[in-house]
């Protein structure tokens, strides 16, 4: 019983989790800016952690932890990168 | 591999967890893609990041103390690491949106940060009467 509510809800909010993904990268798609591509880039790859940590709660272990972790300071290091090429032109001066 | 003899009381809340922490992230995705502009849409994802995240991260930290039997709080760690990283590439973002908006004289997005002479201005006189 216990079991099962918790594998339903794990699929419920990975489903939800991919919709999200789908939503950012429709705005990344269509964004008018670049400002706004790099925007839901952002919040792509922050869903996509929360995506990562959702399947290792559902299989146990710390792999999908690590995974995430790794994911999540690449993404805000992309996004700073980003940031700074859109306020100076280049990233390293 | 969830563990067979889990308590109700701890999938239920382990549930409400994941689908609370789910439902942010689409609502900020949501936001995201239905907000005018951008400075509007920088308040979207912010939501994903901070009580999606905590409510997904609280969830995998009490599935796995109840697993190990013992706590296990390294979800901390990635907690740490969003908390401090989303605001500062959120606030380098939006300077960077800033700047290109002045630059190229979007007045009505982004007005030009007030003359020092003006704000001493409009300074004195509320300093004036008190």
């Amino acid at each position: 019983m216990s079991a099962l509510l918790l594998a339903v809800a794990l699929t419920v909010a990975q489903v939800m989790l991919a919709l999200a993904m789908i939503l950012a990268a429709v705005r990344m798609v269509r964004g008018p800016r670049a400002q706004d591509r790099v925007l839901a880039f952002d919040a792509l790859y922050l869903d996509a952690v929360l995506l990562v940590l959702c399947f290792g709660i559902g299989s146990g272990g710390t792999l999908y932890f690590e995974v995430a972790l790794a994911m999540a300071l690449t993404g805000f290091v992309g996004t700073v990168a980003l940031a700074k090429f859109l306020l100076r032109g280049e990233v390293i001066e | 591999m969830i563990a067979p003899a889990l308590p109700l009381w701890l999938a239920v809340v382990v549930s409400v967890l994941l689908l609370a922490g789910a439902g942010l992230a689409l609502l900020g995705s949501l936001g995201l893609l239905r907000f005018r502009t951008f400075y509007e849409r920088v308040h979207a994802p912010t939501l994903a990041g901070t009580l999606g995240a905590t409510a997904i991260l609280l969830a995998s930290m009490l599935l796995a103390s109840f697993d190990a039997g013992r706590p296990i709080v390294h979800e901390l760690v990635l907690g740490a690491v969003l908390f401090t990283t989303t605001p500062v590439a959120l606030l380098l973002l939006v300077r960077a949106a800033l700047y290109r908006d002045r630059h190229e004289g979007n007045i009505a997005v982004a007005p030009p940060p007030a003359e020092p002479g003006a704000e001493a201005a409009d300074e004195r006189p509320a300093s004036g009467p008190q």
